[in-house]
């Protein structure tokens, strides 16, 4: 469980990235925070594995305050997935990537092996095993930056911009592992301003912008909220677009789900045929 | 005018700009190539969408349109291919600026100026145009991307979607018939995207430079496109009407992402609902179709 | 947005911003030389005063004091460095001229970090770019120094991505004996060191594309011309060499013990 209680983050030339933030998250969500670049998501959520400390207010992971423990420590509850996986591969093998962090924690061989070997074989990267990163496409980084975040199983994963670059099909696998872990009650923070993926995970979305808060609740509300979603320079889902035009016949505005979609429309067709 | 030469000059119209037969290629030290037997027909005046899963070869191709491939990237090039009259093969990179601009995927590694209109004239200033004219050219070329105001500001004082609009004016400047964008918005927030491809539609419509852009996001972009070609494994795997490829099942299973628009109506035809019209590529376009089939009669 | 900011040059629009690079860097070259040319307290001071209205005109009085203050170290330092031999070397006394001395030399080191700090203070990096590709160093040289002041900044902000990305995975960079701690920077060295390559190939790719040596006579959007403010700072850069000169070779210059 993550409390973040009225904080305020000033960076050293003094811009004032967080304006007094609230927030709650309890175990086994998922959320998404969305918001324009420069609303505040990344500083945010570097809050939550102590990158930085609030400047003022406090960040609590299960009961400690970030302010008096460190990364190391808070890390192995919270992992952190960083956008770019070229900004932390550095080793000769894939299996040595995803040893890393295990090493630093202390774990002991045996277990580092096992772990290592679980994590290879969650994210489908089992043949790679010896291989160096470097020489891995695009998407296979991505999943080797994933799998060394894994190895160690926290109980709260951050995923930062997991979707960008990324085309139809490798969306579609994280959407399906996002879900996998969720079974297993982890929680899962993604910072994303990708709606269409939103839109298709069911999950809690909080809006930022200019470092605070401007809406909490479920995805088919926030993101079917012109008027909010405007405020905060997002475009409304495919689906959501669709159904903001058919209003006029007295249809629901909260739909963002393509099944759900269709059920609308061919009961209104029906009732429509029925008259 | 004589018969001949204004037959010829109708002939001129339909004539492709770009246009590729059997082109394969391997990169230096690769085992198997990136395209295989590719054979393209890009005519004048075109906005041509090209799709299909990471590592699918677009990025290559699009490399082979201004002779980065070979040039730049050396390897193994086979078959044919011309752009804007010119066979890249014979033609360096420097020279083919003039006929295609290419803007890339990541909007922070194009700029190297230090201030936006700097960068804008960069290419310019390479050909050795003289300054009065480069003036022209460079305050053009911000004007029709919207930037004229951000001119002398810095690359890192604006945001990554006007750094790309910086990367669309600097090769628009050399005034190219051609322009080639790979992915140019996959860092983009999609309010950002929506703008850039406002951008180009407009030069496409209104300047009439072919446009080739190569999206993930079809979801914004289908609309745009009466041209469509789908790759996978580097093989051009369809060519066409968008509106007929992207409701067959094969592309789906290529891993193509159908805009959710085109999906539904699918999905809505399949349980009996038929809508009058095209299939359609936006959600506009699908929301008019059911307004028309749902109104009360 | 970060704590490199300090390394992001602003533009600021002020008559000696204004100036031409190539003049001023021949009146702080100037300076330079007048200061080496005298060893006396009083034209050192006079010197001394005389960037001042400069500092005042650019409006980077801030940014100036806090150079000073960053040598006043080493300033602090001359100084107790040359009262030190003379103590020395002239039989353990202290004298007066001696101080003196000390303290000319201290002022003329002072004197060079303030000119020069001015130059960098009200020269932006592209103006000093667009000086070096008007001068006759080769386009390489200078594309190569404007390339590198609008990288540095992205490079500095992306290694401090990298060291959160590395802590994040439970790396601790400060613990462990030295050895440890430069291993520490390994795992944020090579993604650093990679990822500029990358970037590298990237840049190589885009200039390419953008008719990069397509010839020899390459034009330049901007043109450095001399303006009616340049010939002014010409005139004084001239007027005060001419007057140190004649100064140092014929006016005897009094210390200021003298003077007491």
């Amino acid at each position: 469980m993550i409390v973040a209680e009225d904080i305020h983050f000033f960076y050293p030339n003094k811009v004032e990235a967080l304006k007094g933030v609230s927030l709650t998250i309890k175990e086994g969500e998922f959320i998404a925070i969305m918001g324009q670049n420069g609303a505040g998501k990344s500083t945010l959520v570097k809050h939550f594995n102590g990158l930085l400390k609030p400047t003022l207010g406090t960040v609590r992971v299960n009961g400690v305050e970030t302010t008096k423990t460190s990364v190391a420590t808070l890390a192995r509850d919270v992992g952190f997935v960083f956008q770019n996986p070229d900004h932390q591969l550095f080793s000769e093998t894939v299996e040595d990537e995803i040893a890393f962090a295990l090493k630093n924690f202390g774990f002991e061989p045996e277990v580092i092996e096992k772990r290592v070997t679980w994590a290879l074989n969650l994210l489908a990267l089992t043949q790679y095993r010896k291989t160096s990163p470097f020489l891995l496409s695009g998407g296979e980084r991505k999943r080797v930056a994933l799998a060394s975040v894994l190895a160690w199983d926290p109980q709260t994963l951050i995923l930062d911009e997991p979707t960008i670059g990324q085309d139809h099909e490798q969306k579609e696998k994280l959407r399906q592992f996002i879900m996998q872990m969720q079974i297993q009650k982890k929680t899962v923070v993604i910072v994303t301003h990708d709606v269409e993926f939103v839109a298709e995970c069911n999950l809690r979305v909080v809006l930022m912008k200019e470092g605070k808060i401007v809406a909490d609740g479920l995805g088919k509300d926030i993101l079917t909220d012109p008027a909010l979603l405007e405020l905060s320079s997002i475009v409304l889902p495919q689906i959501a677009q669709i159904f903001a035009k058919l209003s006029t016949l007295g249809l629901p505005k909260d739909i963002i789900d393509i099944y759900e979609a269709k059920e609308i429309i061919l009961k209104a067709q029906e009732s429509g045929l029925r008259k | 005018m004589s018969k001949l030469s204004r037959l010829r000059l109708a002939g001129t119209k339909n004539m492709a700009i770009i246009e590729t037969k059997n082109l394969t290629y391997t990169y230096p030290g690769a085992t198997k190539p990136s395209i295989i037997d590719v054979s393209i027909k890009v005519e004048k005046g075109e906005f041509v969408l090209i799709t299909g899963p990471s590592g699918c070869g677009k990025t290559t191709l699009c490399r082979c349109f201004n002779g980065l491939v070979p040039h730049f990237y050396q390897g193994e090039l086979k078959g044919e291919i011309s752009v804007a009259g010119v066979n890249t093969l014979e033609h360096h990179t420097y020279e083919m600026a003039k006929h295609v601009g290419l803007v890339f995927q990541n909007p922070e590694n194009q700029l190297f100026a230090l201030s936006i209109e700097k960068d804008v004239a960069f290419g310019l200033e390479n050909v050795g145009v003289s300054r009065e004219e480069m003036r022209k050219k460079v305050d053009w070329a911000l004007n029709l991307t919207g930037i004229y105001d951000l001119r002398e500001r810095s690359p890192h004082e604006i945001s990554g979607g006007q750094q790309q609009r910086v990367a669309i004016a600097a090769v628009l400047a050399m005034e190219p018939e051609i322009i080639v964008l790979d992915e140019p918005t996959s860092f983009l927030d999609p309010l950002s995207a929506e703008k850039i491809f406002e951008v180009i539609y407009a030069l496409n419509k209104k300047q009439g430079i072919t446009v080739i852009l190569v999206e993930h996001r079809l979801d914004l972009t289908a609309k745009y496109t009466n041209h469509l070609i789908v790759m996978d494994e580097g093989k051009v795997r369809f060519e066409g009407n968008p509106r007929e490829i992207l409701s067959t099942e094969e592309t789906r299973l290529i891993g193509v992402g159908i805009p959710k628009a085109t999906l539904l109506y699918q999905m809505l035809k399949k349980d009996g609902l038929n809508l009058n019209g095209n299939i359609p590529l936006s959600s506009e376009e699908l929301a008019d179709q059911l307004l028309e089939a749902l109104k009360p009669k | 947005m970060s704590v490199f900011d300090g390394l992001r040059f602003r533009k600021v629009y002020s008559p000696i911003h204004n100036l031409d690079p190539r003049i001023k860097f021949v009146y702080v070259i100037s300076i330079f030389v007048v200061a080496i040319l005298f060893y006396q307290i009083i034209p050192l001071l006079f010197l001394f005063f005389l960037q001042i209205p400069f500092v005042l005109l650019a409006r980077v009085q801030r940014q100036w004091l806090r150079s000073l203050r960053g040598a006043s170290f080493l300033a602090g330092f001359i100084f107790i460095v040359n009262v030190a031999t003379t103590y020395f070397t002239s039989g353990y006394t202290l004298l007066a001229p001696n101080v003196e001395n000390a303290a000319a030399m201290t002022l003329r080191f002072v004197v060079l970090v303030e000119s020069f700090s001015v130059f960098f203070l009200t020269t932006s990096p592209d103006h000093l770019g667009l000086a070096l590709e008007e001068s006759r160093v080769p386009y390489e040289f200078a594309f190569a120094f404007t390339t590198a002041v609008r990288f540095v900044p992205v490079l500095a902000e992306e290694a401090q991505t990298i060291m959160d990305a590395q802590k994040a995975r439970g790396l601790e960079l400060e613990k462990g004996g030295l050895l440890k701690r430069i291993r520490n920077y390994v795992p944020v060295l090579i993604p650093l060191i990679v990822s500029a390559i990358r970037r590298s190939l990237e840049l190589a790719e885009a200039m390419e594309s953008r008719a990069w040596g397509a010839t020899k006579k390459r034009t330049n959007l901007y043109l450095l011309k001399l303006r009616r403010g340049d010939y002014a700072l010409l005139a004084i850069t001239v007027g005060i060499l001419v007057v140190a000169i004649y100064v140092r070779l014929f006016v005897p210059i009094p210390t200021i013990t003298q003077l007491l």
